[in-house]
């Protein structure tokens, strides 16, 4: 999958130094030229529901080939006697962007959690059901949460970097899994992540600044850098971007297209113009349950479920 | 590209730093053994000590009334020691030498003979009959049959007679006493009832719980109005500015001055300029209200800040002055966390020790028929320290007794307090 | 005599009540339903409760000003009354003995020795004077509440506004109330600055505040110079720090971690049963400590020393300061806890999310960002250990050694306090007036951690805001 050709097509360096061309253009354009771009390819509810019509449910395009990354069959999520996410199975394909939507409370956050095991610290939450992550399954025991975390690693709503300097920030994840042999080693992680993060160029010279001092924006690519300077195969984002300004959001987007020639990126967004610039599939949550999943393009504009096209017109409607 | 997570170096990495995670734990587990330790320590060493002064050794002995010996016109001027010497001798029978006699009837308390006059004034119908009763043991003999110390000390060679049971010949005695069946050890009321004395065996804590009566009363009647109003004002009237805040910073502060400095306060303010009496629970109470003020002043802000503002959107809502939504309708309201609070700060205030200390409040009160807030008085923890620094024997039982009935008065309140929280927070 | 008066205010006060009440009540009863115009402006209540006011409070104040000030008059009257040849042979500190002993004869009590006779005469005029002056205070405070309810009684009327008067009466009594806890630092600084300033008339202040040896009870003998040499808080001070270090080395780490343990890792149902048990331990007054550190712990030191060959005092600074130390562990652990719920979920997640350990993010990630709190918890114990009186009054030595040997007994600062102002104390030896000079030093030294603690406190709540 994610044979689509990358928008930008550079590699991180050529990124970081195109940066400042990059961001006069989102700048002019924003955030809401995008949407509007999009805004035409939405058809009419009444297209939409003869397109259901006509469309033949079981073509669904299988979500992965032979490239699947995570598998996941019959998850349910139990927080003490309430049931939050019912029998949900999704394949997460490698090298591409997964987007999670629905409307909020319907589980998607839930789900992304239960992909990392972060719902373990939630004393009351019992998840059932089969994760596997290349094929291990993640709740048994055979791999260990705080590895498996490691290789998915996560990204939050809030930006919340560690109350520590930007080198120590992005460090952190390193010393602990003890990925580096050396000092310059580390030095070598640091920076690398710090590039891929697209944050190397605003920070280099002040590597030893406190973390929190950096702009929202910022703050979120240093905690996107921290989680890549692990060697993660998975990034888990959880609104990575509903606490910045259109700006920042722009950078964060451009860099889930990035990041995605190397990962396999499953990201929880409240924003349908953001699931559909960013993402390759889409899977739509309702009320706890995984009513459709497809490809971007098919799941907005050909929604096979009424639910699905009811959520999205009335997003856009 | 992707990291080897299998390799035996990340693996033994893992296994480390699992076990430095349970490590962690144990030690966390470990730091909250050993405070419960330490407290454990604390209770039992204090139960171990003081439970025997729970009951007092006495003895039960005839005694003949004989007139001649009691004067009936004025008993204060009776023989009474000599009632008892020859109640005692009859039944530890005939002890020729007059040093033995005299050492024999230290078994018997030196304060026997109040309580047996005093018994006896009270019922004069008594007197020339022949009365069954129990007299009060001396210290170490009351110790003695408790087990609370030993006849011999020490072990092998260095094993000697116990100089604090006279000797030998006594304690033949107390055996034929016990042998008789006289000895008995009931649940002792003394400790309770009776005013504070040189002899532990006559001692009791009548005089410091009525003190720290007292003191709390005069401590609660000004703290807790006075604490309210304070409170009121900060919370719903007071503009918001520097005074205000100034006033904030002090209440704040107060709650951490030390106790000590709260004395000196008393001592110089209140004794030394105003010239008001020494040891009187009036000055101790309002010592207390000062320092318990700052912490009746928090928990009644926090008490209004938790009324729901429907509350008084409603009082409002039908033409109530805010004088009156707050006199009305928030302040019931706020009542029980309000209380919750000033009983959380009494408790605390009748532990106060070092303050009282410092105006006097550890006088030796004998007598408690005449106590009032501006008479001499001594208060529970004052009690415990005069008695802790009291070099006889039965006051170490008698001290930890004492910590065991404040501790008591302390738990009920704090029991108290806790089921108004818990009542409170049901209803709201 | 105080009774009666205040008796009385409350008769007159409740008569004022019925004055105001009375009248308007029946005016109410009186008037049309719906007639707007002929309304009172103030329930009737509030009309008893202003005349009640103006009736109580200023007569009220006038007693409590009186009570005050009487005893201090008093004293000032008996000793001009005084033979003025017997006067001039007496100091200053003798005429408060003199007068202590006036005091005493007017009680009743006997005094050692037989009084020359201008005392007794001088006890007798006390007597006098006293009853004298307890019917001058009821008159003028009856006559003060009389006229107050008189000219409180001509304002009423249906168109006074009673309840706004009444409700500007209540907000002055608040503001009072609130005012007290300013009063109450002014009172204690300035009670304390005044007579610290006439200990240092007595004893220079580099004397007190350098030098190296204290020992007041040598300077209290009549023959002595006072002062000389004797009144250095070095060692005091240092004892205090030894103990109170000690304390702290036991509390902060035990407090810590079992706030850790309870915070991160403990089950909801251990914690509340570990809870109670930190606050009860928390609740136990300072005196049981003493007497457990004097009646457990020091004899339990003092055998362990002996048994492996090791010195120990009695009433080693070790007993005193672990014993201490048990005391603040509840008080840091209920500190830290808060400090460490205080760090955002955000952060735990942050760190579990990169593949962390629970101990790895506590001590990498929650205790650093905790530190501020934690550190302004550890200043506030610290504060409360070197204020701490109990404990070290029962459990530590009285005298002076300069020794940082926490086998040694060490006296600090509250024992010295406590030592030299316990018993019967005139106001004006050096010895009296040495421990309100401990006292300031006591106040400013808490006061400043109380402050730097808050302020840490402060801008570590600005951080997470």
């Amino acid at each position: 999958m994610s044979t689509e050709p990358n928008a930008t097509g550079m590699k991180p360096l050529e990124a970081a130094e195109a940066e400042e061309a990059m961001r006069e253009v989102l700048a002019g354009e924003g955030v809401a030229d995008a949407a509007s771009e999009l805004a035409p390819g939405v058809p009419e509810p009444e297209t939409l529901a003869e397109g259901q019509m006509e469309g033949d449910p079981a073509v669904a395009e299988p979500a992965c080939n032979q490239d699947c990354k995570i598998i996941t069959r019959h998850v349910n999520v139990f927080y003490g006697d309430k049931q939050a996410i019912f029998d949900v199975s999704l394949d997460i394909p490698d090298r591409a962007v997964m987007a999670l939507i629905g409307p909020s409370g319907c589980g998607k956050s839930t789900f992304l959690r239960c992909l990392n095991r972060m719902n373990d610290i939630i004393d009351i939450c019992r998840v059932e059901g089969d994760i596997r992550l290349e094929g291990v399954d993640i709740y048994s025991g055979e791999i260990d949460p705080v590895l498996l975390r490691a290789r998915v690693g996560m990204v939050f709503q809030k930006p919340n970097p560690f109350p520590k300097s930007i080198y120590e920030n992005v460090a952190y994840g390193p010393r602990i899994h003890g990925l580096a042999k050396d000092r310059t080693e580390l030095d070598e992680i640091v920076e690398t992540s710090l590039r891929k993060a697209a944050l190397w160029d605003e920070v280099k010279d002040r590597l030893h600044a406190p973390g929190t001092g950096l702009s929202g924006g910022q703050q979120q690519r240093l905690c996107i850098a921290r989680a890549i300077a692990t060697r993660p195969e998975v990034i888990l984002m959880d609104e990575p971007a509903s606490a910045l300004d259109p700006i920042a959001t722009a950078r964060i987007e451009e860099l889930i297209d990035e990041l995605k020639q190397n990962y396999c990126i499953v990201i929880v967004t409240h924003s349908m113009q953001q699931a559909a610039r960013v993402s390759d599939r889409t899977a739509f949550f309702h009320l706890g349950r995984l009513v459709e999943e497809g490809p971007t393009e098919q799941v907005f504009t050909n929604p096979r479920e009424k639910r699905t096209q009811d959520y999205i017109t009335g997003r856009f409607g | 590209m992707h990291h080897d997570w299998n390799s035996p170096q990340q693996l033994a990495r893992l296994r480390r730093r699992h076990a430095a995670n349970r490590r962690m734990k144990w030690i966390g587990l470990a730091a909250i053994g050993l405070a419960a330790g330490a407290l454990a320590l604390l209770v039992i060493s204090l139960v171990a000590t003081g439970w025997p002064a729970f009951t007092q050794t006495r003895i039960t002995l005839q005694f003949d009334l004989d007139p001649k010996l009691v004067k009936p016109d004025d008993m204060r001027k009776g023989s009474w020691r000599k009632i008892i010497k020859t109640a005692l001798l009859k039944e530890v029978g005939p002890v020729k030498s007059r040093k033995d006699r005299r050492k024999i009837l230290k078994i018997i308390s030196r304060g026997a003979a109040y309580e047996l006059r005093d018994h006896v004034m009270k019922h004069p119908d008594l007197v020339g009959r022949t009365i069954t009763y129990a007299v009060l043991a001396a210290d170490p003999f009351d110790q003695f049959y408790k087990g609370v110390i030993p006849e011999y000390i020490g072990e092998g060679e260095k094993r000697f007679f116990n100089p604090r049971l006279g000797s030998p010949v006594v304690v033949a005695a107390f055996r034929k006493l016990i042998d008789k069946g006289l000895v008995s050890a009931p649940f002792n009321w003394g400790l309770f009832f009776n005013a504070d004395s040189r002899l532990p065996e006559q001692a009791g804590l009548a005089g410091a719980i009525v003190g720290s009566f007292l003191t709390l009363l005069v401590c609660f009647l000004i703290s807790f109005p006075a604490g309210i109003a304070a409170a009121i004002y900060l919370e719903e009237f007071a503009p918001k500015n520097r005074f205000t805040d100034f006033i904030e910073v002090n209440i704040n502060n107060l709650a951490a001055v030390p106790s000590v400095v709260f004395g000196l306060l008393g001592l110089a303010l209140f004794l030394g300029w105003f010239g008001m009496p020494r040891s009187a629970p009036l000055v101790g109470g309002l010592v207390l209200s000062l320092m318990t003020l700052p912490t009746i002043i928090i928990a009644t802000r926090s008490a209004l800040k938790a009324v729901p503002p429907s509350i008084r959107e409603a009082a409002l809502g039908i033409g109530a002055s805010h004088h009156q939504m707050v006199l009305h309708h928030v302040l019931p309201v706020a009542m029980p966390g309000i209380l919750t609070g000033a009983i959380i700060g009494m408790a605390r205030a009748l532990g106060e020790t070092a303050p009282l200390l410092l105006i006097g409040m550890n006088a030796f009160i004998p007598d408690i028929s005449n106590m009032g807030i501006l008479d001499p008085a001594t208060a529970l923890p004052t009690q415990i320290y005069s008695w802790a620094d009291s070099p006889e024997r039965g006051f170490v039982s008698r001290t930890s007794a004492a910590i065991l009935v404040l501790l008591g008065f302390l738990l009920v309140m704090n029991a108290a307090a806790i089921w108004l929280r818990q009542k409170y927070s049901k209803k709201v | 005599m105080l009774t009666i008066t205040v008796l009385a205010i409350a008769v007159v006060a409740a008569a004022g009540f019925w004055l105001g009440y009375g009248p308007m009540r029946r005016m109410e009863l009186l008037q049309e339903p719906g007639a707007r115009t002929e309304r009172l402006h103030s329930r009737p209540v509030y009309h008893g409760l202003f005349i009640a006011a103006w009736v109580g409070i200023p007569s009220l104040l006038l007693v409590v000003l009186w009570l005050m000030m009487q005893g201090s008059v008093l004293d000032w009257l008996l000793l001009n009354s005084l033979p003025a040849d017997e006067l001039a042979r007496l100091s200053d500190d003798q005429k408060q003995v003199l007068l202590n002993e006036i005091r005493t004869l007017a009680q009743g009590n006997q005094l050692p020795g037989e009084p020359a006779a201008y005392v007794l005469e001088a006890a007798e005029r006390l007597n006098r004077w006293r009853i004298t002056a307890g019917w001058a205070m009821f008159v003028s405070a009856l006559s003060l509440a009389l006229a107050g309810m008189a000219l409180a009684r001509r304002r009423i009327s249906r168109f006074f506004r009673a309840r706004q008067a009444v409700e500007r009466v209540m907000d002055g009594i608040m503001l009072a109330c609130a005012g007290v806890a300013v009063f109450t630092t002014v009172g204690i600084i300035i009670s304390l600055l005044f007579e610290a300033l006439r200990f240092f008339a007595k004893v220079p202040v580099t004397e007190f505040l350098f030098g190296l040896r204290w020992e007041p009870q040598i300077a209290m003998r009549a023959d002595q110079v006072a002062g000389s040499g004797a009144f250095g808080m070095i060692p005091v001070f240092t004892g205090t720090l030894l103990i109170s270090a000690i304390a702290l080395a036991i509390s902060v780490p035990i407090g810590l971690l079992s706030a850790i343990y309870l915070v991160e890792y403990s089950s909801s149902r251990f914690r509340a049963f570990v809870k109670p048990l930190l606050e009860f331990l928390a609740g136990i007054p300072t005196v049981v400590y003493g007497f457990f550190a004097v009646l457990t712990v020091a004899p339990a030191l003092k055998a362990f020393g002996e048994a492996i060959g090791l010195p120990v005092a009695p009433n080693s600074a070790l007993a005193a300061g672990s014993v201490m130390g048990i005391m603040l562990i509840p008080f840091i652990s209920s500190l830290s806890d808060d400090a460490l719920a205080a760090v955002p979920m955000a952060l735990r997640e942050g760190s579990i999310g990169l593949g962390a350990t629970k101990a790895e993010t506590i001590r990498r990630v929650l205790v650093p960002a905790a530190l501020p709190g934690i550190m302004a918890g550890v200043l506030l114990a610290a504060s409360r250990a070197i204020g701490e009186t109990m404990i070290v009054v029962m459990a530590a030595g009285i005298i002076a050694t300069l020794t940082l040997n926490p086998f040694e007994a060490v006296t600090t600062v509250t024992v010295q306090i406590v030592s030299l102002l316990i018993g019967d104390t005139a106001f004006d030896n050096p010895k009296t007036l040495a421990a309100f000079a401990l006292g300031l030093v006591l106040f400013l030294v808490t006061l400043g951690l109380n402050v730097l603690s808050m302020h840490i406190v402060k801008k570590y709540r600005e951080q997470y805001d």
